[in-house]
């Protein structure tokens, strides 16, 4: 009996690339001078690692949507939520340094006339217990969330506005001052991280590295996960659902799993995300956002994983780029990948890059091709 | 051979799928009373007085209908007669305005879901075949294997010795064998009906629900699977619906008549066939 | 519709600082006048008398006059101050004759009949500060004595709200002579507010005064009651007490009533905005993320054409809006058209990916207006016809939004007409239950699915001319909409329009009711929570079709 192997071809090229980006760079940032051309300079270093933090996104929405089917636009919420932990934990570092000087409450609650801490803010000094809401708080959304909607068999369109709605009731939620989350400004000015100057180079570095190790390990479970039979009833679940409870699985719990693990993954790049960037704020919740990472999935080859991180590299390196040269000019070429890729791409680059390949191997000898497949509806 | 000896014991798999707690609890609330000696009637399948209307318009209409153990039926009738809704109510996608519907003599089949009634047993063919086209032949058959289906459970990357074995078995009996590394969206038609009826069997289930097995094959496809059907229904029910006539007498037995929800008539297929009002519904007046 | 609501309003046209001026004026005079009340004549009072002094070119026997004339009761009197203040009131130095210069002809002051000969050596009246006084306090009394009801009815207000003791004898005397129902009230109302406050008035009218002020039951009456002085008698604070309760239920039933018509108001913006959407979506299946881009070019359309209006032809002003629903719907349905032909058709029965695309033509609309446009708001006028507003009981109605409510419900009915009534509504009916069908009677499927979304597209481009007055008119304006459009059709009840309908005015009052006790923000996420866990009870909304070809 053939099994799919947990690291195949295309996934070993890609751990080793991001294992190795995430070493070298580093490396030549610091070991190489500012002159030779391969000199990574410092103010790319925390601009590749939000990057990284985006693939793992990406490959937690692909988990989601390439495999089970489900259209996620909320992940942004999930990425924020972690992201709002680690914040949180980076808020409670920065004790008397800030402006107010109060040693517990973080500058936005003195200007808000706050008197003592919220009883949610109670532990977030503690760098294990953040670093565990940053699981728990995504999960936990995603998990009532999902135990609703996929109990009650909301798939499709309709579960993709849900979400949707979901993120934008919470972007509302977290623009107000008296949630606690510091409002409109979000959580920032963060000082430092286990006693680490966050603005350090050594301390990007290592943000940096571990941006990789966890983008390398995020896939790999994704990956082991996908190979699994229990993948494989995830992808019966998104071909063929009624099939696939006539043959006695719960499809609910099946979603369920894959949906709170890949929230979960989302919350750990928005917790690297946070400090990398330096701030978090109600923005990260926009509908926009979430939308935006469907398309990295999407430019990249979903159903791939590594399409996923792929696509999400080379949309915000694209983005990054255009930003520079030509802000005005972003949205139009946004929109129109959306367009382009829905339309000319469905496989993503990913699969264009694999039916060349076949293509070009198929006109040396005349070997039967197999047909491409695309994940239906 | 396993597969040849259906568990006497409808409550063998009631553990699984048990992330549910609903269904966790229904199987407690069933398992109180001693469970047999409770059983309300013999027959495997038993409903009576169904009634299913969409905004008025009644799918079936008091429908009463008992298949035995290990027996084997074909339902005829027009179209709009109820067939496919009468499935739907019997696997768990349609829930009945009213009546009974009793698998194995206790289990209440209008308060389940599709997953604990297929657990329980019963299997369902479509009418249109519907495999899962992304996976290889023999991965259709391991995911309809008889096991546990919870998620963890599942979080494996080797098929046990159990599943490899009744895999190559029902590749053998469905005649996939060569074709098992192929995608299931790239067989013909017939193969598909095959590969749906070994995913059926992989099951193991005490009743098969089969919607039109002949349609789309040929004539030695249709009687081949005539020769298969039988020989299942030797150990477990089935239940056939079919339009094709002469598949229906290849199948030689009993045959229910539907007609706007009810029974017409019940009886061998010759018996059926001279009845005036079968005569009436099939030809019109 | 009544302009005169039968409680007294409160002036809103005149500006306040004046206001205080008049009446300070106003209880000055009164205080001096109030002896001479009682003995004034009852009938028609002959001030002829009167008159003769304004001949005698003194300051003094003037502003004797104006006063005397203020309490005579005489309907002349008004008339002769006000010609005297406008410096029409004139005198024969010789035969000190008085007159009242109209543009008819000499007036007879005391008996307003024209004179046929008047002497040719006529000189005005002179007036000093002292007279002046005197003309603007006995403008105050005469006010409310004033033959136009309106003026009366503005006086009485202001008595209303001075509630100064001096001012009653004059208030109880303009009682006795008016005849119009309203300002009847307004006064009696105007009498209440003084009595209450007046210690030494006889209880019974005292106890009718709080009655009749706790009947009006606006903040106005808590607070006249809360006035009552701490010496009154227990019996007459028990029921000032129970007015103030009285008063505070009216009053949250009015701020219940106001919330309801604030939540139809919204609910029929939510209603244009989902209109196009329930026929892309609710009929043809299509996701169209996109639509809230449409609904901002029909606000775009209303600004372009305005802005043609204001250089070409100003004189159009009023009619902008009407020229642009036309415009707008052309627009808009065009690009819809477009944006189907040229994507959307590529993509029939794949929801998810429509989804996408649609997204990406949102974001290149919205650029496209920011290029253009600028980012900024764009200042789109209200014609005269759409503002304003008048008042039921204590609920203020502004007209524009009452025509936006016409609107949408117009929009409306004229849309289920059309799918109902007309052969593009049979083909879109029959192509969207059964395509292939509908292909093979003739129906040209392609060319309908265009023109239903042309259709849905329109729609929402003339919900964006109706939107362009209360919203603004910015590149972001359609991404307010689109989940709130979404959530009102699924809601509702996908293909059905009658869903839509009472979704979306179930959605708008839900809305406006919690925001009192949840806040704004936090009403709107109530709001959104349990549209998401509706949706998971009711996944089809609250109308949903049944059947078999839902199953599919």
């Amino acid at each position: 009996m053939n099994r799919t192997r947990i690291i195949d071809r295309t996934g070993g090229i890609f751990l080793i690339v991001v294992l190795a980006a995430g070493v070298l760079i580093p490396a030549s940032n610091l070991l190489l001078p500012a002159g030779n051309p391969l000199h990574v300079p410092d103010y790319m270093i925390p601009l590749l690692g939000k990057y990284l933090c985006y693939a793992l996104l990406a490959v937690a929405v692909d988990l989601v949507w390439g495999y089970c089917g489900v259209l996620s636009l909320g992940h942004g919420a999930f990425f924020a939520l972690g992201g709002y932990a680690m914040g949180m934990y980076l808020m409670r570092q920065i004790g008397s340094r800030g402006v107010y000087g109060n040693p517990v409450l973080p500058d936005f609650m003195v200007f808000l006339n706050y008197k003592e801490l919220p009883w949610f803010w109670e532990g977030f000094n503690i760098f294990p217990f953040a670093m565990l809401m940053v699981l728990v708080v995504p999960g936990t959304l995603a998990f009532v969330f999902g135990w609703f909607a996929f109990r009650s068999r909301v798939t499709g369109v309709y579960l993709s506005i849900i979400t949707q709605a979901m993120t934008f009731a919470l972007m509302l939620a977290f623009f107000r001052n008296d949630m606690g989350f510091g409002g409109n400004n979000g959580l920032t000015d963060f000082k430092d991280i286990l006693g680490f100057p966050i603005s350090a180079p050594s301390t990007r570095l290592t943000l940096f590295f571990l941006s990789a190790v966890a983008l390398a390990a995020g896939y790999l479970l994704c990956r082991a996960l996908v190979t699994s039979k229990y993948g494989k009833v995830l992808v019966a679940v998104r071909d063929a659902e009624s099939r696939t409870r006539f043959l006695g699985y719960r499809v609910e719990n099946y979603k369920l799993v894959a949906w709170v693990l890949s929230a979960m993954l989302a919350g750990v790049a928005g917790a690297l995300y946070v400090p990398q960037v330096g701030i978090i704020n109600p923005s990260e919740f926009a509908p926009a956002q979430s939308i935006e990472m469907v398309i990295w999935v999407a430019v990249g080859g979903r159903g791939t994983l590594v399409g996923a991180a792929l696509g999400a590299l080379i949309v915000n390196a694209g983005k990054t780029w255009f930003t520079g040269v030509l802000p005005e000019a972003w949205l139009f070429a946004l929109g129109a990948l959306f367009v382009l890729v829905t339309l000319f791409l469905p496989k993503g680059v990913l699969g264009l890059a694999a039916s060349l390949s076949e293509k070009w191997k198929a006109r040396r000898p005349s070997s039967d091709p197999t047909p491409s497949a695309t994940p239906a509806e | 051979m396993s597969m040849l000896t259906p568990s006497a014991d409808p409550y063998a798999v009631k553990s699984q799928g048990a992330l549910s707690l609903e269904a966790e609890l229904g199987f407690l609330k069933e398992e109180q009373p001693a469970p047999d000696r409770m059983a309300l009637t013999s027959a495997l399948l038993y409903l009576d007085n169904i009634t299913v209307s969409f905004d008025g318009f009644r799918a079936l209409n008091a429908l009463s209908l008992v298949i035995g153990e290990a027996e084997m039926r074909a339902i005829i009738g027009p179209n709009g007669a109820g067939k496919t809704t009468m499935m739907d109510v019997i696997t768990g996608k349609t829930r009945p305005n009213q009546g009974v519907a009793l698998f194995a003599g206790t289990n209440d089949l209008t308060s389940l879901d599709e997953a604990a009634i297929a657990q329980l047993g019963i299997g369902r063919k479509f009418q249109t075949p519907t495999v899962f086209d992304m996976h290889s032949v023999e991965d259709n058959i391991l995911l309809a294997v008889k096991a546990d289906r919870r998620p963890f459970s599942n979080m494996e990357w080797n098929p046990s010795r159990h599943e490899r074995e009744r895999v190559e078995e029902l590749l053998e009996r469905v005649r996939l064998k060569d074709s098992r590394h192929r995608r299931a969206g790239d067989l013909s038609h017939g193969q598909k009906q095959w590969l749906e009826i070994g995913m059926l069997l992989a099951q193991e289930p005490r009743l098969l629900l089969v919607d039109e097995p002949a349609a789309g094959m040929t004539d030695q496809e249709t009687a081949d699977t005539a020769v298969l059907l039988k020989e299942i229904a030797k150990t477990r029910s089935v239940v056939v619906v079919e339009h094709d006539m002469q598949f229906v007498r290849d199948l030689d037995v009993k045959v229910t008549v539907l007609h706007e929800g009810s029974v017409l008539a019940e009886g061998p297929l010759d018996q059926v066939s001279a009845d005036e009002r079968v005569i009436e519904v099939y030809l019109g007046r | 519709m009544m302009r005169l609501p039968p409680s007294v309003p409160q002036a809103k046209t005149s500006p306040s600082t004046l206001r205080t001026l008049l009446l300070s004026l106003l209880a000055v005079l009164l205080a001096g006048l109030v002896a001479s009340i009682p003995a004034r004549a009852q009938s028609q009072p002959d001030i002829s008398g009167i008159i003769a002094k304004f001949g005698n070119d003194s300051y003094s026997d003037t502003s004797d006059a104006i006063a005397a004339l203020a309490t005579s009761g005489s309907p002349q009197a008004a008339a002769v101050v006000e010609a005297l203040a406008a410096g029409n009131l004139l005198y024969d130095p010789a035969s000190k004759a008085v007159f009242i210069r109209t543009p008819s002809g000499m007036v007879d002051p005391a008996s307003g009949a024209i004179v046929g000969s008047a002497p040719a050596t006529l000189s005005p009246v002179r007036a000093n500060n002292r007279v002046r006084r005197a003309l603007d306090a006995a403008a105050g009394a005469l006010t409310l004595l004033n033959a136009d009801p309106a003026k009366r009815l503005d006086a009485a207000a202001a008595v209303f709200k001075s509630r100064d003791a001096a001012a009653l004898p004059t208030v109880e005397a303009a009682i006795a002579k008016e005849t119009v129902p309203a300002v009847k009230a307004a006064l009696a109302q105007a009498r209440a507010a003084i009595l209450i406050g007046k210690a030494d008035a006889p209880e019974p009218d005292r106890r009718a005064a709080i009655q009749l002020i706790a009947a009006r039951g606006d903040q106005d009456s808590i607070s006249l009651l809360r006035s009552l002085p701490a010496n009154s008698s227990p019996a007459l604070k028990a029921a000032a007490e129970a007015g103030i309760t009285k008063a505070e239920e009216s009053l949250k039933f009015w701020a219940v009533v106001q919330n309801v018509w604030y939540g139809l108001s919204l609910g029929s913006v939510l209603l244009l905005a989902a209109i196009g959407l329930a026929i892309t979506f609710g009929v043809m299946g299509v996701i169209n993320m996109a639509h809230g881009e449409m609904v901002m070019l029909g606000a775009y359309t209303t600004f372009v054409v305005q802005e043609l209006i204001r250089q070409k032809a100003p004189y159009l002003f009023d009619w902008s809006l009407t020229i642009a629903l036309p415009l707008a719907f052309l627009f808009t349905a065009l690009v819809g058209i477009l944006i189907e032909r040229t994507v959307i058709r590529f993509l029939y029965g794949r929801p998810l990916e429509t989804l996408l695309a649609t997204w990406g033509v949102s974001l290149i609309l919205q650029q496209a207006v920011r290029s253009v446009f600028g980012p900024t708001n764009q200042e789109v006028g209200a014609p005269s016809w759409m503002s304003g507003a008048f008042q039921i009981g204590q609920l203020s109605i502004t007209y524009n939004r009452l025509w936006i409510i016409c609107f949408a419900l117009i929009v409306f009915f004229t849309l289920l007409l059309v799918l109902r009534r007309t052969p593009l509504g049979l083909y879109v009916r029959a192509v969207t239950q059964n395509r292939r069908m509908a292909a093979a009677m003739g129906i040209r499927t392609g060319r309908i699915d265009a023109l239903t979304f042309g259709l849905g597209s329109g729609i929402a481009g003339i919900a964006g001319v109706a939107l362009s007055q209360i919203d603004n008119v910015s590149p972001n304006l359609g991404q307010g909409y689109i989940i709130d459009s979404f959530m009102v059709v699924v809601f509702g009840g996908v293909g059905n329009l009658w869903g839509t309908l009472v979704g979306a005015f179930t959605l708008g009052v839900a809305n406006k009711l919690l925001e009192p006790f949840a806040g704004a923000v936090l009403g709107k996420i109530l709001l959104l929570v349990f549209i998401i866990l509706f949706i998971q009870k009711r996944p089809r909304g609250l109308f949903a079709l049944k059947g078999r070809a839902v199953e599919s």
